[in-house]
């Protein structure tokens, strides 16, 4: 079976997001670049998945975004035992999720992928469109939210996760696209090996030229506040005070 | 024209769908343009008596027994014909995990942008604009269409049901849905529910919850010595449960559970719109994060910008010292 998952290179939790002078993108010099949350789920899964099939399966991990943002990407899934990677250079910011998936999909398609696994959204974007877009284009059957795969011959059946504790298996025909939910499996760490490993492996490297997109930033903003709230900050001793009075005197709750 | 899709949610419509109802009537006002709803797939005509009450031009309904159970590939291929015989210019749905599923099928087929998750529109005399949370939702984006449809969805509370303005829709009217078996490629299975067999964090008054910020699964005793000492029940944001740290029936927010105590103490958790869905109805809402741009201060009532860890512990002991 010939897996591809797609990881994408989204700046940390703790990187600092501050609007760049152009107004309509972040200053990415300040920005630490890391692999997606529900991607690094989605490439456990494929790597399970592979593992399962045995034979000659494949895990390719795909990545779309500039050189210089996405390079420890490829590099974390080659370490962790993806067995090649195809980065698709991109330098321009490309924020339209249908103009993103033409990309994907003009590049994949002579690939002929069994299975594509995407995360269910990146945290930059927050689309949560991508993987179902390039299922409809590469004529794939698709399956979002998947928190359990079971591969059954030229089948795969999904567990997913439907709102406020529901759930719902799936069954789809070979080749499909589906988008994997945090908490699916436990990732692993890349070991020793891998990381030294990876170094040999296959890496293709792909120009997109820029395209045209049909929905695009005007301007990026900080949200305004919707509750006027107490700030407190200090050190911990005084925090700890303003907390006291807060908890006993004004909520009553202590 | 403009179209709502409403969502049948277990015989229901989906209140997701009501609020896009209210978001269709005031594009339709907005736009001075007419408004069409359409009952797809599941239990059709319970959505269409619901739907009877609504102020619209018009009511469609889309029936078919091969999408008499949701299916991305029956849904996706309907929509989609629907939208090409009546070209809508919006076509307008609820964010919900439904939509989420078939909607960039139907964005993908006939190339049409798809905006999902919309905060806010700004209607911009015509040419509208329309927001949503980027970057974790540290910031905000205006986004511009440039094609002469697009599909939108919004995020819960965007537009407020409580707006919809009654009346009748002008005519009733059933789609001509064309499906065969070789449409549907996937096989869908009942809806089914899982007993979560835990605690119920709905009737809490006091809720501590614990994020990602917590740094590891070693200092979940430090937080529960602080629920303890206030009498709290410990909740959760999600990382924490995929990561095996606490079990699922403690985790808030859209695919958890919905809470509102009087007081939701947060620590360390970033505030992601999935999280803030479940405990947003909370009458007190205390916050400590590092970072003094984390989104949950957007709806904090305390913001308090420090280290959890370091504050936590000398907090536990200040109660305890003070009963
Ligand atoms: C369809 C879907 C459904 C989802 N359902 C849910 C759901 O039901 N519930 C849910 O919670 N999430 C859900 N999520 C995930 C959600 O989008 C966020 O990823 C998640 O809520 C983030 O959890 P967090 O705040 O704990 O972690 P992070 O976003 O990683 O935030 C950690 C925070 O801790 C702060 N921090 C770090 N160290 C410290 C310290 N020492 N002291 C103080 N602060 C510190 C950081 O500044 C940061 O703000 C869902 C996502 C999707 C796409
Ligand atoms: N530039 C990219 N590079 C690699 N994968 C991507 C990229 N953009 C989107 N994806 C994949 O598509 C998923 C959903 O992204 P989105 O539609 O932007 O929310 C992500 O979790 C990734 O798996």
């Amino acid at each position: 079976m010939k897996i591809a998952v797609l990881t994408k290179a989204i700046p940390s939790y703790e990187s600092s997001i501050r609007v760049d002078s152009s107004g309509s993108w972040i200053d990415e010099s300040v920005v630490n670049y890391v692999v997606n949350e529900s991607d690094s789920y989605a490439l456990e899964e494929a790597l399970q998945i592979k593992e399962n099939a045995g034979g000659d399966s494949e895990v390719v991990v795909v990545t779309l975004g500039s050189e210089a943002n996405t390079s420890k990407v490829i590099k974390d899934g080659l370490a962790k035992g993806a067995d090649r990677g195809i980065f698709i250079k991109n330098e321009s910011t490309t924020t339209d999720p249908l103009t993103v998936a033409k990309i994907f999909s003009d590049n994949l398609k002579s690939e002929n992928f069994d299975l594509i696994l995407s995360g269910l959204q990146s945290d930059d974007m927050g689309s949560g469109q991508t993987g179902v877009l390039i299922g409809e284009l590469l004529e794939m059957s698709t399956a979002t939210l998947a928190i359990e795969t079971q591969v059954e011959g030229d089948k795969i059946k999904v567990k997913r996760e439907l709102e406020s504790g529901w759930f719902q298996w799936v069954t789809l025909p070979f080749p499909s696209s589906i988008s994997i939910q945090s908490g699916i499996n436990e990732p692993r760490y890349p070991s020793l090996k891998g990381i030294m490993g990876a170094k040999r492996k296959e890496l293709n490297t792909l120009e997109s030229s820029p395209e045209s997109q049909s929905q695009s930033f005007v301007n990026l903003y900080v949200p305004k506040n919707e509750k006027v709230s107490e700030k407190i900050e200090g050190d911990a001793d005084s925090i700890v005070v303003t907390l006291m009075d807060i908890l006993k005197n004004k909520l009553k709750v202590i | 024209m403009v179209l709502v899709v409403l969502e049948n949610q277990r015989g229901k419509i989906h209140p997701f769908s009501l609020e896009a109802v209210a978001a269709g009537q005031k594009f339709a006002n907005e736009l001075n343009c007419d408004l069409s709803i359409l009952c797809i797939g599941e239990k059709v005509d319970e959505l269409k008596s619901q739907a009877q009450n609504f102020k619209a031009s018009k009511l469609i309904s889309a029936k078919n027994d091969l999408i008499d159970m949701y299916s991305a590939d029956g849904y996706s291929k309907v929509l989609s014909d629907v939208i090409s015989e009546l070209s809508p210019k919006y076509v307008l749905v609820g964010h919900s995990y439904m939509v989420r599923d078939f909607l960039p099928r139907v964005s993908a087929k006939l190339s049409i942008p798809f905006v999902s998750d919309i905060i806010s529109v700004d209607f911009n005399s015509g040419n509208p604009h329309f927001s949503k949370q980027v970057f974790n939702a540290k910031l905000a984006t205006s986004i511009e269409i440039s094609s002469d449809q697009a599909l939108l969805s919004f995020q819960s509370a965007a537009f407020s049901s409580d707006d919809i303005e009654d009346g009748a829709p002008g005519s009733v009217e059933e789609f001509n849905v064309q499906l065969s078996d070789s449409d549907i490629k996937s096989n869908s299975e009942p809806e089914f529910q899982e007993s979560s067999s835990g605690v119920d964090l709905t009737t809490a008054e006091l809720i501590l919850s614990v994020g990602r910020g917590i740094e590891s699964e070693e200092n979940l005793p430090t937080m529960q010595s602080l629920a303890d000492a206030m009498g709290a029940e410990v909740a959760s944001s999600r990382p924490v449960v995929d990561m095996g740290w606490l079990p699922p029936y403690r985790q808030v927010g859209s695919s958890g559970q919905v809470v509102s105590p009087k007081l939701y103490f947060s620590c360390g958790v970033s505030g992601a719109i999935q999280h803030v869905v479940g405990m947003k109805g909370s009458k007190n809402v205390l916050a400590i994060n590092k970072d003094e741009d984390a989104p949950i201060f957007e709806i904090a009532d305390y913001a308090v910008i420090g280290d959890v860890l370091e504050i936590v512990p000398k907090l536990t002991e200040e109660i305890n010292n003070s009963k």
